[in-house]
């Protein structure tokens, strides 16, 4: 240990402002990285099943083939 | 070899692929960053000229290898989306440029602030600094591109473009300590000599370089698996996707 105590820790030599400056910027940018993939990830995939149910909704009442063929169509142009 | 980077560049594989390998690269990440952390802020010994400011350094250099290395990642994709028309590597270049513009500014944030008690002074137009400031533009550059355009084909391509371009600034970067005159003193690490420092200094350094890049890994195939279920929605297999996880 390079401290002798908590409080030696935090202060970092009269040098704390810098350090925990550097270092909470930082942690707080990866930290704030993993929360937007994990959000965004969730968020397609929320996207995903809401479409997978539309289409077999749709599957349900008309045949299945033409439901995928014309989904695609629709694909294509949007 | 030719077959395996094919498939690679299927997003259906790369998806199956990326899904295995992720979790190790979290983990890695996770592990060495925490080691690396407490290491450098509580283990390693004050510095006998700047005391105990120099602990700056552990985000620092982790955060400027980064930024560099993400360029030439995306000028690399770009390159491989141009020359063989592999999306996954577009896909890549997309998700990673926001993590690389991060990490320049963590860059140029912590070195301003640890310029203050050692420099005096937070912020010179010097080589260094300049040139990382313009790295930082030359992302804003590349995410703005990508929005520009309603084609997604000519943003990919003018995104390519633009970080192949801008990649020069990378060795303008990284001479630059040795071309001109610098308050920033010149390369930590070097593969040719032994590091200046002693070992319980550079120790942590390196783990939490190698935490960083594990980091980068590990959001850019996850991010790259986002953009896959994005792009592909209506192909066959992705919705198949989404009816099992339903």
């Amino acid at each position: 240990m390079a401290f002798d105590s908590l409080s030696a820790f935090l202060a970092m030599g009269g040098h704390g402002v810098y350090v925990w400056a550097a270092w909470g910027v930082t942690g707080l940018l990866l930290v704030g990285t993993v929360i937007h993939a994990r959000a965004e990830r969730r968020a397609l995939l929320r996207d995903l099943r809401r479409r997978a149910r539309r289409a077999q909704h749709h599957g349900a009442s008309s045949d299945v083939a033409t439901s995928v063929s014309h989904q695609e169509g629709h694909a294509r142009e949007s | 070899m030719w077959a395996f980077i094919h498939k690679l560049g299927s997003p259906k594989w790369f998806y199956a692929i990326s899904a295995r390998l992720q979790p190790w690269f979290w983990v890695a990440a996770a592990v060495l960053i925490v080691i690396g952390s407490a290491w450098g802020l509580a283990f390693a010994p004050a510095d006998y000229q700047q005391g105990n400011s120099f602990r700056i350094i552990y985000v620092h250099v982790p955060a400027a290898f980064l930024a560099q290395s993400i360029f030439v990642s995306m000028a690399v994709a770009g390159f491989i989306f141009m020359v063989w028309k592999i999306k996954v590597a577009d896909m890549a270049a997309a998700m990673m440029a926001p993590l690389g513009a991060a990490m320049t500014f963590v860059a140029l944030f912590s070195g301003a602030v640890w310029g203050v008690p050692t420099w005096g002074t937070w912020w010179m137009w010097d080589a260094r600094l300049t040139s990382m400031l313009i790295l930082l533009f030359l992302y804003f550059g590349v995410i703005a591109l990508r929005g520009a355009f309603t084609s997604r084909d000519s943003a990919s391509r003018a995104a390519s473009v633009l970080a192949m371009v801008g990649v020069i600034n990378i060795p303008i970067i990284k001479y630059s300590v040795d071309w001109w005159y610098t308050l920033h003193q010149p390369a930590t690490f070097s593969v040719t000599s032994r590091p200046a420092m002693p070992m319980e200094m550079w120790a942590p350094l390196l783990i939490m370089v190698l935490g960083f890049y594990s980091f980068f890994i590990a959001l850019t195939l996850m991010r790259t698996r986002s953009e896959i279920l994005r792009r592909e929605a209506n192909k066959r297999w992705v919705r198949e996707l989404a009816g099992e996880v339903s």
